[in-house]
């Protein structure tokens, strides 16, 4: 799925990052950073309702290329500015995080489809 | 006999927020020398997890990296209370983090357990009152 298929799916802004045409093989919805830190996979879009700066670190730990912050939560300028220099994709909606992976995994990503990428 | 590069960081205890500053430096790095992916995940994700039990648990400490030619190393050092049970702290879920650092999006208990799921050994030594050291290596 691309990235900007996310975007429309979720109905989403983008705060963010330019590259919407990246692949993304696999997602990772938690509010918990050390949970999302067990589990690698490779080119994913984390959803998460926690907005602080190790949500950015995490995810760029992991490789992630897209970062979904729901519940119509807004991050910071020094956020976004993370991200930038990180590379990752970060876009808001205010769908809530069951609605927004729910509809993702009926479009075909799962938190499995990455499998052969980990 | 190659030098062995090494990477020095101050690991601040004092501002959560900054926390994992070093990991994403290493990161970066280890890419600008280009090793493998998966390779500087496993060092990067372990390093990580180590810097924020730092800030978590002991007001920060130091943190080193060694990247060798059989593997890299990483050295966690602070002076905080020490761990009392090892294994229990190795449980996966069990964590002594308080209320305010899991509403940060921590302290879910996979800290110690993730570092050693990431790294090819995991050394560690800790005195109560005195504090830990923690030495992990990824072999290359």
């Amino acid at each position: 799925m691309k990235i900007r298929e996310i975007k429309e799916i979720l109905g989403a802004e983008l705060l963010c990052g330019e590259c919407l045409d990246g692949d993304v093989f696999s997602a990772c919805c938690s509010d918990m950073m050390s949970d999302v830190l067990a589990y690698v996979k490779d080119q994913g879009v984390l959803i998460t309702g926690l907005v602080n700066p190790q949500v950015i670190r995490t995810a760029n730990m992991m490789d992630m290329v897209c970062v979904v912050f729901v519940r119509s939560k807004i991050p910071t300028d020094d956020i976004l500015e993370l991200a930038r220099e990180s590379g990752i994709v970060v876009m808001r909606s205010d769908l809530r995080a069951f609605d927004a992976c729910g509809l993702l995994y009926s479009a075909g990503l799962s938190q499995t489809s990455g499998d052969k990428h980990a | 006999m190659p030098d062995v590069l090494k990477f020095h960081f101050d690991v601040d205890g004092s501002d959560f927020s900054s926390a994992g500053e070093a990991s994403v430096l290493v990161k970066k790095k280890l890419r600008q020398l280009g090793y493998p992916a998966d390779i500087i995940r496993k060092v990067s994700i372990a390093m990580y997890e180590g810097e924020i039990n730092m800030v978590i648990h002991a007001n920060g400490g130091t943190a080193d990296v060694e990247v060798g030619e059989k593997d890299i190393t990483i050295i966690l050092k602070d002076e905080g209370p020490g761990i009392p049970d090892i294994s229990l702290a190795m449980q996966e879920g069990y964590s002594t983090a308080r209320e305010n650092i899991r509403v940060l999006g921590f302290g879910a208990g996979m800290g110690l357990p993730n570092m050693k799921k990431y790294t090819d050994s995991m050394d560690i030594d800790t005195v109560i009152g005195k504090g830990t050291t923690i030495t992990m290596k990824v072999n290359l």
